[in-house]
């Protein structure tokens, strides 16, 4: 049973970017359109997953002292594996992403998931807690994206949606639209959780 | 009764003054820049000035009630700030964006930080900025000529003939800009040299327009406002009327303009020209007319809750919006700075609070 609770927390009890506030840099970066939110969610949730079972498997043998490098090149080997991938496969969507892909290593979620829970628990939790964590960052990332290519572009996933006279509203898919989504998002999450206490 | 018991800060000195009373009177001075902006562009500037007045205190009423605190709409800082908002506006644009620019400056530059006297800057700058990152093209462009067919003010007909046989480029640029704009390229040397095959004669050429723009006929233009522009910016009398209701009614203080406007000029007597256009009076004149700078040094900088509350303060205030707009205007992007020379120095004021706090008789430094 709990092995489905730590898949489920991570959507929206223990969600990585409304309620535990981690990895917005990259978010809010790359949320400008789906297409690039679902690549970067489906790129972290891989990272997250495969470096929680790792560092479970081997966290007794890691001295505490140095654990935080440790982690981080597990992670980094994880990281280079899907941004080579990507280069190979998917190339424009690489290019979108750019710099944000091997800026995954120093992503929050995945250090802090290593740090406060693959570090103390066992393979199968963890990686509970990382597909749960992935599809959460994944979730989150896709609504901020949405609103912003909504509004911005006045298309989703590439797809007009908003009438041809519709201005799109630029500021939104630039740096402050995305402070102002996750803000109002937040808000929201804060409010229903108010509402149901 | 609620009301007669709010706790304030002191100094608690017993004055007529209330929050409608400065809010109304302010709206009352800049009826004159209404009144010139119908007379040069006819009614829809009354309309979208009217439309972003409304949005603004709807908005503001929508999330007082929903915040549940008491509704204040009638207080008329809602309504300033919708009005405000609206002279930053061209005549030409689109009936929503007073609306979105005015919801947005209450909701967001306003509320949202616990409504008036909480807010970190100027809500109606506010707006501007975001009609301005969300649709640059409506807010820089289509400049409508006034209805005596004035567009940059430039008066001289022979120089506009003169223009159109030997530099069409030149001649569609100086008939469809601000003079600001104007100003701006001039100041963009690969924009002037293609004007025609002969470097020379485009210096020649790019210093006549400037002698042009700033010569006796076209400053008178600038100082009534029969110049393409804002809404509300563009008649340097009728602001100045409104100004000197609220200085003599002692709603708003004379540093921060006078600062304000005393170090543009000065900077840009020095620094005003175009390559090679020297220097001379009419220089500080052209840029105190021009744009939206007597708007926003009187009724703008001037705000109570977004301002220093120190004299000195108010003098560093009024500096620094002054060296921010010249810098804009001289060497940015952007060929007006105004609007976020005063939203910058904004988000300054806590600090200026700060450090010009004048200290306490008998209090030791610890």
């Amino acid at each position: 049973m709990r092995f489905f609770y730590e898949i489920v927390k991570g959507l929206i009890k223990e969600n990585p970017m409304f309620v535990l506030v981690l990895g917005t840099c990259p978010t809010l970066a790359v949320s400008t359109s789906v297409i690039n939110a679902l690549g970067m969610g489906a790129a972290v949730t891989f990272v997250v997953i495969c470096s929680n079972i790792i560092i479970s498997l081997i966290k007794d043998i890691v001295p505490s002292s140095i654990r935080i490098p440790i982690f981080i090149v597990v992670i980094a080997a994880f990281v280079s594996v899907v941004d080579m991938t990507m280069a190979a496969f998917l190339p424009p969507l690489h290019k979108a992403l750019g710099i944000f892909i091997p800026l995954i290593v120093v992503n929050c979620v995945i250090l802090g998931r290593a740090e406060a829970f693959a570090s103390k628990n066992n393979v199968l939790y963890s990686l509970a807690d990382g597909l749960g964590m992935g599809m959460g960052a994944t979730l989150s990332l896709t609504i901020v994206a949405t609103i912003r290519e909504i509004l911005g572009s006045g298309t989703w996933l590439g797809i007009r949606v908003m009438p041809n006279s519709y201005e799109p509203m630029l500021v939104a898919i630039l740096a402050p639209g995305a402070f102002f989504t996750l803000g109002f998002l937040m808000a929201l999450m804060n409010r229903l959780k108010e509402k149901r206490s | 009764m609620k009301d007669k018991v709010l706790v304030s800060p002191a100094p608690h000195i017993h004055d007529a003054t209330t929050i409608p009373n400065v809010m109304w009177n302010v709206v009352l001075a800049l009826v004159p820049a209404l009144i010139a902006s119908v007379y040069y562009w006819g009614f829809r500037a009354l309309f979208l000035s009217l439309l972003g007045a409304f949005t603004a205190v709807c908005t503001e009423a929508l999330i007082q009630y929903l915040r549940k605190v008491p509704i204040r709409i009638s207080d008329g800082s809602a309504f300033l700030t919708g009005l405000l908002l609206a002279f930053n506006l061209n005549v030409a644009a689109p009936w929503w964006m007073p609306v979105m620019g005015a919801a947005f400056a209450i909701a967001i530059g306003k509320q949202v930080f616990g409504g008036l006297g909480n807010n970190p800057v100027n809500p109606a700058l506010l707006g501007r900025a975001f009609l301005l990152a969300s649709w640059p093209t409506l807010m820089t462009g289509g400049w409508q000529a006034t209805r005596f067919g004035s567009m940059n003010a430039i008066t001289n007909p022979s120089l506009i003939s003169e223009l159109q046989t030997i530099a069409p480029k030149a001649h569609a640029f100086v008939t469809s800009a601000t003079p600001l704009n104007i100003a701006h390229t001039l100041r963009d040397t690969s924009f002037v040299s293609t004007f025609t095959q002969s470097p020379a004669l485009n210096t020649d050429i790019a210093n006549k327009i400037f002698m042009s723009l700033t010569d006796g006929s076209t400053l008178q233009n600038l100082f009534w406002g029969n110049v393409a522009g804002c809404i509300g910016e563009v008649s340097v009398f009728a602001l100045l009327l409104g100004a000197a209701w609220l200085l003599w009614k002692n709603i708003i203080e004379w540093r921060i303009p006078l600062f304000y406007l005393a170090t543009v000029a000065v900077l840009t007597f020095i620094f005003g020209g175009i390559p090679g256009s020297g220097t001379s009076f009419s220089l500080p004149i052209f840029h105190l007319f021009s744009g939206g700078l007597i708007l926003g040094a009187f009724f703008m900088a001037t705000d109570y809750t977004t301002t220093p509350l120190t004299k000195k303060g108010r003098i560093i205030f009024g500096i620094g919006c002054g060296v921010l707009t010249v810098v804009i205007r001289m060497m940015g992007g952007y060929p007006e700075g105004v609007s976020y020379s005063i939203l910058l120095m904004n988000v300054f004021t806590p600090l200026i609070d700060m450090v010009t706090m004048p200290k306490a008789f008998g209090k030791v430094k610890k």
